[in-house]
């Protein structure tokens, strides 16, 4: 790997200049690095992090079967990566012309990484370094416990997708004052709902009551509304007294869990692991907003290479050459889903809008086509509107928001289904759907979703593990269950079960099998409990 | 063909035919008249729709703006790493936890006789994902798509490649070979190719072979080489001293006074020796009858690849190889390709395979310069209950085959076979183990079972 030369910098340095006048806002400092095959093949596993630790499962090609980048969905070949000062990677033979392309691209990217809310986490310290350092931890770990090392890293990283992130943010972002005291949180979190179970008519009253005293007495205020707390519920202070300590806490996720709680992690001998399971997590939950950012990234650093691109006075005469390479990128696909494409035209979609004032509870109140159609309040608010929306949302709410039936009339989206014929043994595509809830269900079944996998202490009896799946119409993949659990086994020390559902086909009607769709039978579902006991995996019905 | 396979139905009707197994017969004679021909990969494929299955997280910018290449993955630097990857599996093992190292892609059919062994250590990483491939009906499989087409319009087809194993017409496996193994079987090629060799090898029309070279000191040389032959050295030097007039009295010899040359001197010089080798004749038999839909081919199949890539690996040109699928009629197939790919449909007959290799082996006049091995792979279904045409033909075969190898992938129906029956009650597995051997495996097996039947069959 080796640095960009001098002048190809100098253009970096002047798309830097016009990307800043645009309104993108990045740090001043980047690196941009040439790479090879060579390079290329040693950092993709690695998700272009050349610092990430090493770890055996990246010299072997995992497996590129069935669905890989639905379990998987990580590119490995991103150009820009989100450190401090972020990192992008070129091959070494791109014209001028494409560099400055692809300069505004990952510019658009940088931006986003910088300004996007769901990033905020990894804003304040460099992945690099931070990496650099794990990978030496986990360098030093290796050279006194062996291949040990290697299957913590392995049972870690078979949970690393349950990691609660948005929990992390939530941290993140509550405001100071939003803290209230210990006493408070247990009075309306705990003893009204929990052991009082008063209606809410009655703890709304309640909420207004404190509120009151809060405006009337200001810092006495809370006294005195526990004053009259007191009186009407005499037992509340001894309650409290009772669960002082105990405090409900926060919902964790399966890692932070076992770091916390788990006696086998705690022994002496043991402790060692995990600083492991912490360095899993901590990466993790570094990429997480990037998987759940696709569309919405790439869209935005889409739209602004081209924006920017067409503006830039430097390389006149090569519209030919960027316009065949964009169409590359940005088309719409007959049939499949490229988020460059999609993301870009949602991007221009919502500018568009908000132009027009049609992002407003007025338009959307409108039933008459034609009136929709004149709808114009020329705002001038679309380009500002386009950053917040770059500033607040992820995919699903993206998406969720702003695919409209206007965005798929637009550009003649439609679902596409695709079916068996027997006779002639080919897939046919054909148009499924041209409603705009159709194509969202269709696009949000293809998002990252991991599995929502909670431990639940209620069930936690003698020192075993109880892991609950929250059922969201989905099975887990089967085949996979047995091993992730000998890992959190291993992790936690003692017997671990969890509940699921799992998916039962009837066979198909007889009804079913003459339509031309592809047979598919009912399903049925059912609740299953996994145990994990010393390596042996049993299961049972519910 | 149909019409004939009726009236054979009625025969055995008349002749007494429980309900169960008629029903059977039935169903296989529906889909008798199908075609068996592998799926046609050589239909074009509308490049529109050649993304379709993609996912939205599958492409990246370094791929899709700087338009670089995959990094290709070299074979070599794999294979470097392998045997220490298999190592640690091994270690893993050993500590207590499952493998996690597939090798990968033993073999790539290709059409005419070139077949390929590529090996790639691959693995998974498991977790708690959701499982796409479970969806509630009539959901899933869309993608998304532009164009100006009304809903319901077809708007492009795809030749059916993998996932299909529709009833009747179901191809024997998919994909394009990627056969992913077990590393036991990996560790199995290795030990089978180190220990073991094709049972009772006889020689017997030894051709010389091109690939295979012995290196041995066997030419000599005067005045330089290796290794000094003593003995023929001192012949000479003999020789040359009787000629000097060194030697004047046999009786009494001063070797002191003997002059000895250079060109006395004899040695021994390594040199290349072409090899000979025994042939082999193998032949493949598959029951691609309607009844073998699903996993029981598949199983069949995968033992017949492995069988098959070992082979290539262990003897190179030199085992030759022949592929005969049978339902009612047998014909045989000109590669592994036609062989592996081929769909089911159709009654079954088992005798016609037999047959087919007896008339080859005749024809060519096989039995003389080779040792014939057949490997025969079915679900133990044969409308020949009896076995009255299948076993005199088996038992000609047995007269002049080195082994026969009977794989039978039962449906797990609970009673046994008609293959297994009438083999058993032939007692011609008791009475010449050596040369007959059957491995029976339900339809559940999996790899290591497989490797197992495959001990079974060539130990």
């Amino acid at each position: 790997m080796e640095l960009i030369n001098q002048h190809t910098k100098r253009i970096m340095e002047g798309c830097k200049e016009r990307a800043r006048l645009a309104g993108l806002s990045f740090t001043d400092e980047s690196l941009e690095y040439i790479v090879t095959n060579r390079d290329l093949l040693e950092l993709s596993p690695k998700v272009m992090i050349p610092t990430l630790y090493d770890y055996w499962v990246h010299d072997v090609e995992v497996l590129r079967e069935r669905g890989k980048y639905e379990l998987y969905p990580n590119n490995p070949y991103e150009t820009v990566i989100n450190t401090r000062p972020p990192i992008s990677f070129y091959n070494d033979n791109n014209p001028d012309w494409l560099n400055v392309m692809i300069f505004y691209h990952v510019l658009g990217h940088i931006d986003f990484f910088q300004n996007n809310l769901y990033f905020r986490h990894t804003w304040d310290y460099d992945f690099t370094g931070q990496a650099l350092s794990d990978k030496r931890v986990i360098a030093k770990l290796r050279a006194e416990k062996g291949r040990w090392v290697d299957y913590v890293i392995e049972f870690a990283r078979s949970i690393d997708n349950l990691v609660d992130f948005h929990g992390e943010l939530a941290d993140l972002f509550t405001p100071p004052e939003a803290d209230c005291s210990a006493r408070l949180n247990y009075y309306f979190d705990v003893f009204l709902q929990a052991e009082k179970k008063i209606p809410v008519s009655e703890y709304i009253k309640e909420v207004n009551r404190y509120n009151d005293c809060k405006k009337a007495y200001g810092e006495l205020g809370e006294k005195t509304f526990f004053a009259e707390a007191e009186r009407r519920y005499p037992e509340l202070e001894a309650h409290f007294a009772r669960t002082a300590g105990t405090h409900p806490a926060p919902k964790k996720d399966l890692l932070r869990y076992l770091l916390d709680k788990s006696e086998f992690l705690a022994k002496d001998e043991n402790i060692w692991m995990r600083s492991i399971l912490e360095i899993v997590r901590k990466t993790s939950i570094f990429f997480q907003p990037q998987i759940r950012t696709k569309i919405l990234n790439e869209g935005w650093a889409s739209y602004w290479h081209e924006a920017l691109f067409l503006q830039d006075d430097r390389i006149k005469g090569h519209e030919v050459d960027f316009a065949r390479v964009h169409a590359g990128v940005t088309s719409m696909p007959r049939v499949g889903m490229n988020p460059y494409a999609l993301g870009m035209r949602l991007f221009e979609h919502v500018g568009e809008q908000a132009d027009k004032g049609r992002i407003s509870f007025e338009f959307q109140r409108l039933k008459n086509a034609s009136e929709r159609n004149q709808f114009d309040n020329d705002t001038g608010a679309g380009k500002n509107f386009i950053f917040k929306v770059r500033e607040n949302l992820s995919d699903y709410l993206f998406l969720k928001n702003y695919l409209d039936q206007d965005f798929i009339d637009k550009h003649k989206l439609f679902v596409a289904g695709k079916r068996l014929d027997k006779q002639r043994m080919v897939w046919q595509y054909y148009v499924k759907s041209r409603k705009a809830q159709d194509y969202q269900q269709m696009i949000q079944d293809t998002l990252y979703h991991p599995p929502v996998i909670s431990v639940d202490e209620k069930r936690c009896f003698d020192g075993n593990l109880y892991l609950m799946h929250k059922f969201e119409g989905k099975q887990l993949v089967q085949e996979y269950i047995a091993n992730t659990m000998v890992g959190i086994e291993y992790l936690w020390g003692a017997p671990v079960h969890l509940e699921t559902s799992e998916a039962h086909m009837l066979p198909a009607t007889a009804t079913s099998a003459n339509t031309d769709e592809a047979p598919e039978g009912e399903i049925t579902w059912k609740r299953v409990i996994y145990s994990m006991n010393g390596k042996v995996l049993s299961r049972s019905e519910i | 063909m149909k019409n004939d396979l009726l009236t054979y139905l009625e025969k055995l009707k008349e002749s007494g035919l429980d309900t169960d197994l008629e029903a059977r017969l039935q169903k296989e004679l529906v889909s008798s008249g199908k075609c068996h021909e592998p799926p046609n990969r050589d239909m074009p494929c509308d490049p529109a729709l050649a993304v379709a299955g993609q996912s939205l997280y599958s492409s990246g910018d370094m791929l899709v703006l700087s338009q670089a290449s995959k990094p290709y993955l070299y074979g070599t630097g794999l294979a470097k790493s392998l045997d220490e990857l298999l190592e640690r599996d091994r270690l893993r093992e050993q500590d207590g936890f499952p493998r996690k190292i597939q090798v990968g892609k033993l073999i790539k059919p290709g059409r005419g006789r070139k077949g390929k062994i590529v090996v790639v250590p691959t693995t998974v990483e498991e977790k708690f994902f959701h499982d796409p491939t479970i969806r509630p009906p009539g959901e899933g499989g869309n993608s998304g798509g532009t164009g100006d087409e009304k809903e319901g319009e077809v708007i492009g087809e795809q030749p059916v490649r993998e996932d299909d194993g529709q009833d009747g017409s179901g191809p024997g496996e998919g994909g394009g070979g990627n056969h992913e193994m077990e590393s036991s079987a990996y560790d199995l090629g290795k030990t089978l190719s180190e220990k073991f060799q094709l049972p009772n090898l006889k020689d017997k029309g030894k051709k010389r072979s091109f690939t295979r070279y012995t290196y041995d000191l066997t030419d000599k040389n005067r005045g330089f080489g290796q290794v000094l032959d003593k003995k023929a050295t001192l012949r000479k030097i003999v020789e040359t001293n009787i000629a000097l007039g060194n030697l004047p009295d046999v009786s009494e010899i001063d070797t002191s006074q003997f002059l000895i040359s250079p060109h006395d001197k004899v040695y021994r010089v390594l040199s290349r020796e072409k090899d000979y080798e025994p042939q082999a004749m193998l032949f493949f038999l598959r029951d691609y009858s309607g009844s073998m839909v699903g996993k029981v081919t598949d199983l069949v199949v995968s033992q017949h690849v492995m069988i098959y890539s070992w082979l290539l690996y262990q003897y190179g040109g030199q085992a030759e190889t022949r592929f005969i699928l049978h339902d009612t009629e047998a014909r045989e197939v000109p590669d592994f390709y036609t062989y592996y790919n081929s769909r089911v449909a159709g009654g079954t007959q088992v005798s016609s395979a037999y047959k087919l290799v007896n008339e080859i082996v005749e024809r060519e006049n096989l039995t003389k310069d080779y040792n014939i091995y057949v490997f025969q792979g079915t679900d133990g279904d044969d409308w020949d209950e009896s076995g009255s045409k299948a076993l005199p033909e088996l038992e000609k075969i047995l007269t002049y085959a080195s082994r026969v190898g009977v794989t039978i992938a039962e449906h797990g129906q609970g009673e046994t076979t008609t293959v297994v029956r009438y083999l058993n009650s032939s007692g011609l597995l008791k009475k010449m183990p050596e040369l007959l051997r059957m491995d029976v495996m339900q339809k559940d097996a999996d790899e290591t079972r497989l490797i197992e039947g495959i001990k079974k069959l060539i130990s």
